[in-house]
């Protein structure tokens, strides 16, 4: 199983390293609804806002979803289905895979996004850097639950809108773990408080999707 | 015989609990010696959330797993979550609007941002993303593998409301009828109206799953009519 997770997740992320959508479409966008969002608090409360963990996170999971969708459409195109079906790959190992991309790429782009929340919403280094723990376990979460909603929309009729409608209520207990847990880093709070609901989190959609991901693959 | 018979005494029998539980609720139970005539929504509001969290979206989870479950995967499984799901759907949102109308006079707003109220929100998205996706695949098994994996996911913010009171300090009162030994807070009149409105109200809810089972199972009916027919026209005009 591991070894096909590693197979695939190299296939994706290699895909993705050719293609440099992630590179030339994801980061910059992830970046400008950074400062859209410093633009809608207004210069007076933009920087050292109490709002910058929430924010990136808010950024974050609109990249997320951008990089489901184009995973959806990598997966959906002509024979690629057929291929891994023919293969005979374990749907476990191709949910882990999947996941494990989907993770890379999320967290390349959140240190994109981290370093613009420090220059522009002003966030301490310092509790930034504590954050990063949390940061990587949310994101992970984010990916494998990412992971099993673009398999659930994806075929369907308005895959592109039916994904945020899915995934966005389950997205939000990560939103709201991970923001506290920056923030707590911040403050110089505990982190463990509410990193450990980005962990379960983890640990559930993982086995949800190492449990499930096949039936929703069966033809 | 029995069956019919109970099927047939299922409605009348949940349109007298709910009159009873009304004018138990609203006339005969005595004003809350804090809360005043406002208590009275407790006797409605508690029990239909218990359907929606509970009864209504326990049975689409289940009904899910028994679709996942190769032996015991049918339509009837894949109908029965969704029927259940759908009714889940109105219980939830019966459940805000009722809680929100309790909060307003008591915390002084008709929203907070607490955990099992924000947990049941997000519940009652995850039960419209569902109804999204039923409607999103046209291929039956396929659309039933989906929402059966989705209902199951969702399922697990069910014990996330529940033990939310317990593990975040929440507006929201902690358990009110039984205390942690088992003992009661509640007494007299105003706990069996309690009761009888759980009652009423589960009742209500299978009522309404069948009544929404019978419809499901009419459309598939006529759809596989109209199919036939379609299907013939083309022959008539010599399409194969």
């Amino acid at each position: 199983m591991i070894r096909i997770a590693l197979l695939v997740a190299g296939k994706d992320l290699r895909i993705e390293r050719r293609s440099r959508v992630l590179l030339w479409q994801v980061l910059p966008f992830g970046v400008t609804a950074l400062v859209l969002c410093g633009l809608a608090l207004g210069p007076l409360h933009a920087g050292n806002s109490s709002a910058a963990p929430g924010l990136f996170y808010l950024v974050m999971l609109l990249v997320a979803l951008l990089m489901i969708n184009r995973a959806q459409v990598i997966e959906g195109s002509p024979g690629t289905r057929a291929s891994v079906a023919t293969l005979g790959l374990d749907p476990a190992g191709v949910f882990l895979g999947k996941a494990l991309a989907l993770a890379v790429e999320l967290w390349l782009t959140g240190v994109v996004v981290l370093a613009g929340s420090v220059l522009f919403l002003h966030t301490a280094l310092s509790g930034t850097l504590s954050a990063l723990p949390s940061v990587v376990v949310t994101l992970a979460a984010l990916a494998a639950a990412g992971t099993l909603y673009g398999a659930l929309s994806g075929g369907g009729q308005g895959p592109a809108t039916l994904l945020p409608m899915l995934s966005l209520p389950a997205f939000a207990p990560l939103l709201i773990a991970g923001e506290r847990s920056f923030s707590d880093a911040l403050h110089g709070g505990s982190l463990w408080r509410w990193w450990v609901i980005s962990l379960v989190a983890l640990a559930a959609y993982l086995a949800i999707g190492i449990l499930l991901y096949g039936v929703l693959e069966e033809s | 015989m029995i069956k019919t018979l109970s099927q047939r005494l299922l409605g009348p029998v949940t349109l007298v609990l709910l009159a009873l539980t009304f004018w138990l609720g609203l006339w005969v139970t005595p004003p809350d010696k804090v809360q005043g005539n406002l208590a009275r929504l407790l006797y409605v509001h508690p029990a239909i959330a218990w359907v929606a969290l509970y009864v209504s979206f326990g049975t689409a989870a289940i009904a899910s797993a028994l679709y996942l479950w190769k032996r015991t995967r049918s339509v009837v499984m894949d109908r029965v979550a969704y029927c259940a799901m759908e009714v889940s759907t109105v219980f939830i949102i019966l459940t805000l609007i009722t809680g929100s109308i309790w909060g307003r006079p008591t915390w002084g707003v008709w929203w907070a941002w607490d955990a099992r109220l924000t947990s049941t929100a997000i519940l009652g998205l995850f039960e419209l993303a569902y109804l999204a996706l039923r409607r999103a695949n046209d291929d039956p098994d396929l659309r039933a593998r989906r929402c059966a994996v989705f209902a199951i996911i969702a399922a697990i913010n069910v014990p996330i409301i529940h033990f939310s009171v317990d593990w975040w300090n929440t507006l929201h009162q902690g358990a009110t009828v039984f205390t942690e030994n088992g003992n009661l807070l509640v007494h007299g009149i105003m706990l069996w109206t309690l009761f009888i409105s759980l009652f009423a109200f589960t009742l209500l809810f299978f009522w309404l799953l069948r009544a929404r089972y019978r419809l499901e199972v009419l459309r598939a009916t006529r759809y596989d009519v109209a199919l036939d027919e379609a299907l013939a026209q083309r022959r008539r005009e010599g399409v194969h």
